[in-house]
């Protein structure tokens, strides 16, 4: 699954091109700006599909409402966005309006992207002229009726949708308002971490508190203190940001495409920038919940499950070891309201993040085969409820919806 | 029909421990690597998953991580006057199959041979004569201890080995092993918290005026990252470790220390269930071109490249060179060829002590987690007034209580029914055993060859063995038993027993895959198939690398010199080689 596309040969390419049809270092300049930005977008992510070339269209979305698959946005005249002028593409980042005034779904990220600056959007532009163009077609819109009318998006704008760049707050720091900046604007993280409402928009009141996505819990990621990421510090943030490990956990699913293809990739200065932000957000319960008694009945049979099957990698005191096996112990992932990556985890394994600087990609195995429903559920109340964690109870049914 | 591929800088037959170093050090050098491994990809989480890989029947037993013979057997005969017969069942060792290699399934115990084994010709010779030897084929290696040293510290920093140093620079250091080399820093880790029965050995053997210390071991006593940024975990003493592959982590493979950095590099890619059929030499027969090879469809395919690395295992190796034709096969008549030539293999007996008032947790281990005492290995002590020359490394390493194969029983037990029953139930946890692994000297008559009868599914003649311990080896190893009966009784339990080493090599049960030589290193191109590099004296573009190269088999394991003997070829290529490529690195 891994979407690494900015390698330096291409970077280098791009460089080379717009020189040689631009003849204008300005433009360069523009040019690797953009790259940048489309870092900062991870565009690759939805665009390109594995093994594919590089934004000629990417693999299937699943989403509430059905499939949409991301477009070639190549400079491909026939199929890409080739016949798109600059003022095509703004509108489509800033109102989510596309070539020929047809409406684009909220998969695409513009009421994220509306906040970006003109200037960014104008060098992110710059950037894709010079992206290998590739021919291919692709049906976007595979929504089932009454979805797949584009035209209904007039309305969702209307009732989900406020256009407009991104306004700093002049009582903060410039820091700060970077940060808020890239979180809110091009890197879209509410786009998996904030809860939807029915019509599929981010609740804006609950940004950034944790929600379900294709079968993962993207978790709470506001400076809540013990399901956010208020217990890291600013450094782990950064650290977990830059590498995918930190020694609290360690990425994997799609967290960690978005590690590998974008926030690994981001400069210090702006990882620095959204952990400031992100630790000045508040958002969730503040208080933790009650412990479940270790005398419970299912914390008894998940207490023996654990000691068998799992102590041996996280440790009998749910500490893992760095770069290796996540703790388990205060880990806001293992404590999320909703207990879904971590029944996915159990259920089908995964793998972690590679990255430069975490280089060992180390994998939960599949432990689906063994346990039943009752025992996953049993497993993980107890981690969700042990070492000072404290999350609600997890149910057989939760478990068996996941298989 | 064979498909002709597009030419590789490199290509390595087998990714194991060997295949894995020279590839990571060649890719280094920005070159085109592919890997061609005749077993399956094995992966930690996927083929080694914490939830079944403490299947004793289907490991330990079945044997699932083990060449198996349907794919390629071998025939063996104890002298030329037998008729080799083919081994229906591999038995006395195992050798591995698939990614990782044998290096997914060992214990971990990770030895450096010594400068007196490199040179141990002339060593021997200069000590006791050149009468002392006459009977063996002992060679010298063509490297130093000093010269190996480096490499020797590579591999073990590379796989985060826990040990303590017994000589630092000449400094002898309290709890070490006192008879080693000097080297040049302590272990990556401190050695394994010890077990009770190890803790007794060496108290034991203090009381004799031995000197115990830890056994190096690949099972790691702490987190560890190593050169290459891959982290590993610490040991949980599962006692799982040989015949399986560690869940967790713990046991240096090529899975853990390499292949997580190596399988990412552009300039490298690896082609599993793909068999290598031979290696293809041009018309002066003093080149290779490539490999033939065939996947599991049966399509044959040749690779080109420039440079040829045959890393499988050290039989596989031999038999290789010789289905290639590089080099001469060892003739034992004339003493001419050199390909088969000094195979040997390990010269191993055992003790076990049975106590009334002793609990060793048996099941609480790891497969290095022990002790050894090094005081009658190899030449660390005087053989002058004795009637051989090698010695054993006695160790005491009590690797695993897995409950089909953890059964002892004092002589006299009936086989089976309740007696025997009631017996493994009192001798389970009070039994404590400890057993000398000997070295293995080379002999004229010891040697492997092709066997003239019995082919494989390709129809290409098996390897044949010609082996039997060499008289002067069981001397050693019985001199050796007769120090284990001192140690054993000084344990002061009920009773002991003490198995000798016999003449006759018998195929069927487990003794040791620590099959060594057949294309050995050596300074001398009629005495040698590689030069000091494992570089081939007769087809300069290929390098052998393995155990294949020993030019003897020591009292010890022989991964931590097949390790540093790989990171000494990947040097050599890289310095030398490289820039003069086709040609000898040693003139002849």
């Amino acid at each position: 699954m891994s979407k690494i596309l900015f390698s330096p040969t291409l970077a280098v390419t791009a460089l080379s091109a717009g020189l040689a049809f631009a003849q204008a270092p300005d433009q360069a300049d523009e040019i690797i700006r953009g790259r940048y930005q489309a870092i900062l977008g991870d565009c690759a992510a939805c665009h390109t599909a594995p093994g594919a070339k590089p934004l000629s269209g990417g693999l299937p979305l699943e989403t509430p409402f059905g499939q949409i698959i991301p477009p070639n946005i190549t400079p491909d005249k026939a199929s890409g966005i080739g016949n798109w002028t600059e003022a095509d593409f703004r509108n489509a980042l800033k109102n989510g309006i596309g070539h020929d005034g047809k409406r684009l779904y909220p998969a695409m990220p513009y009421p994220a992207y509306t906040k970006m600056t003109d200037r960014d959007i104008g060098n992110l532009w710059s950037y894709l002229r010079t992206v290998d163009p590739v021919f291919n077609p692709v049906e976007s819109n595979q929504l089932p009726f009454p979805f797949n009318i584009r035209l209904s998006m007039m309305g969702w704008n209307m009732l989900n949708f406020t256009p407009g760049e991104f306004r700093p707050d002049p009582s903060k720091s410039p820091e700060w308002n970077r940060g808020a900046y890239i979180v809110q604007g091009p890197g879209h993280c509410g786009t998996c971490h904030s809860p939807k409402t029915v019509l599929g928009a981010d609740k804006t009141s609950e940004a950034l508190e944790g929600t379900s996505l294709q079968g993962w819990y993207a978790p709470n990621i506001t400076g809540n203190s013990y399901i956010g990421v208020g217990s890291w510090s600013e450094e782990q943030i950064v650290q977990y940001l830059k590498t995918g490990t930190n020694g609290h956990t360690i990425a994997s699913g799609p967290m960690a495409e978005a590690i590998q293809a974008s926030t690994s990739l981001m400069t210090d200065e702006d990882v620095h920038a959204i952990a400031t932000y992100l630790k000045s957000t508040q958002g969730g319960p503040a208080q933790k919940p009650q412990p479940i008694p270790a005398s419970d009945a299912r914390m008894k049979v998940g207490a023996a499950i654990y000691h068998d099957t799992c102590s041996a990698c996280h440790g009998g005191d749910g500490k893992g070891a760095n770069q290796l096996f996540p703790a388990l112990a205060g880990s806001t992932i293992v404590q999320q309201p909703s207990a879904e990556t971590l029944a996915r985890l159990v259920l089908q394994g995964s793998q972690a993040v590679h990255t430069p600087q975490a280089k060992t990609t180390p994998a939960m195995p599949s432990l689906g085969w063994k346990l039943s429903d009752e025992q996953v559920a049993a497993v993980l109340t107890y981690v969700r409820n042990s070492w000072g964690n404290a999350a609600p109870s997890v149910g057989a049914s939760d478990i068996g919806a996941q298989r | 029909m064979t498909t002709i591929l597009p030419r590789k800088d490199v290509v390595i037959v087998g990714l194991g421990w060997t295949g894995a170093i020279l590839a990571h050090e060649l890719t280094e050098d920005g070159l085109d690597v592919v890997a061609i491994e005749r077993g399956p990809w094995r992966d930690t989480a996927t083929d080694f998953n914490i939830g079944y890989v403490q299947d004793e029947l289907r490991y330990g037993i079945r044997r699932d991580l083990f060449l198996q013979p349907t794919v390629e057997a071998m025939t063996m005969r104890n002298n030329t006057s037998q008729t080799a017969l083919p081994m229906r069942d591999y038995g006395s060792f195992l050798p591995g199959n698939g990614v990782g290699g044998a290096g997914v399934h060992w214990n971990g115990h990770t030895w450096r041979f010594w400068d007196s084994d490199f040179q141990i010709a002339d060593h021997l010779r200069d000590r006791y004569g050149a009468a002392r030897i006459q009977d063996l084929q002992l060679q010298n290696w063509g490297v130093t201890g000093a010269e190996m040293e480096k490499s020797f510290d590579r591999f073990e920093y590379l796989a985060g080995i826990s040990g303590k140093a017994g000589n630092i620079n000449g400094q002898i250091q309290e709890g070490g092993n006192p008879f080693e080399d000097p080297r040049s820093r302590d272990y990556p880790l401190p050695p394994l918290q010890m077990t009770y029965a190890p803790t007794l050995f060496a108290e034991v053997t203090k009381s004799l005026n031995l000197h115990p210390f830890p056994t190096p071991a690949a099972n790691l006593s702490k987190d560890y990252i190593n050169p290459l940024g891959i982290a590993m975990g610490e040991c949980t003493m599962c006692g799982f470790c040989e015949r399986f592959g560690c869940a967790n982590y713990s046991k240096s493979s090529a899975q853990t220390t390499i292949l997580p950095v190596l399988m990412k590099k552009k300039n490298f890619e690896v082609r599993t269930e793909s068999e290598v059929l031979h290696v293809d030499l041009d018309a002066s027969k003093k080149h290779a071109r490539g490999v033939t090879y065939v996947n599991t469809s049966g399509e044959e395919f040749f690779q080109p490249a420039d440079i040829v690395l045959l890393c499988a295992y050290g039989l596989h190796n031999v038999r290789l060179m010789m289905l290639s034709g590089i080099g001469q096969i060892y003739d034992p008549n004339t003493g001419e060829g050199t390909v088969g030539r000094n195979y040997c293999y390990q010269t191993n007996a055992g003790a076990q002590v049975f106590f009334d008032d002793k609990n060793f947790n048996p099941f609480v281990a790891a497969g290095a987690l022990g002790q050894t005492v090094d005081d009658y290995n190899g030449d660390a002590f005087d053989h002058g007034p004795l009637d051989f020359v090698g010695g054993a490394g006695i160790n005491c390493i009590p690797s695993n209580g897995r409950p089909i194969q953890t059964r002892p029983t004092p002589p006299g037990t009936p086989r089976w029914g309740s007696d025997w029953k009631k017996a493994t139930v009192k001798a389970y946890k009070s039994t404590l055993g400890f057993s000398s692994q000997g070295s293995s000297y080379p002999t004229r008559g010891n040697y492997l060859d092709l066997d003239p009868t019995y082919t494989d599914r390709f129809g290409r003649p098996l390897l044949r063995f010609t082996f039997d311990f060499p008289d002067n080896d069981i001397r050693m190893s019985n001199w050796v038993s007769d120090r284990m009966e001192d140690i054993a009784k000084a344990f002061g339990g009920r009773q002991y027993t003490n198995t000798r080493r016999k003449k006759g090599w018998d195929s069927v049960p487990y003794q040791s895959t620590h099959n060594t030589g057949g294309a050995i290193m050596g300074t001398d191109p009629k005495t040698s198939a590689v030069n000091k590099y494992l570089q081939s004296w007769d087809v300069a573009n290929v390098f052998v690398v393995g155990a294949s190269a020993f030019a003897h088999n020591a009292g010890k394991n022989p991964t931590g010199t097949v390790g540093a003997l790989a990171y000494h070829a990947a040097d050599a290529i890289r310095q030398q080689y490289l820039r003069n490529p086709g040609q000898p690195l040693v003139s002849a």
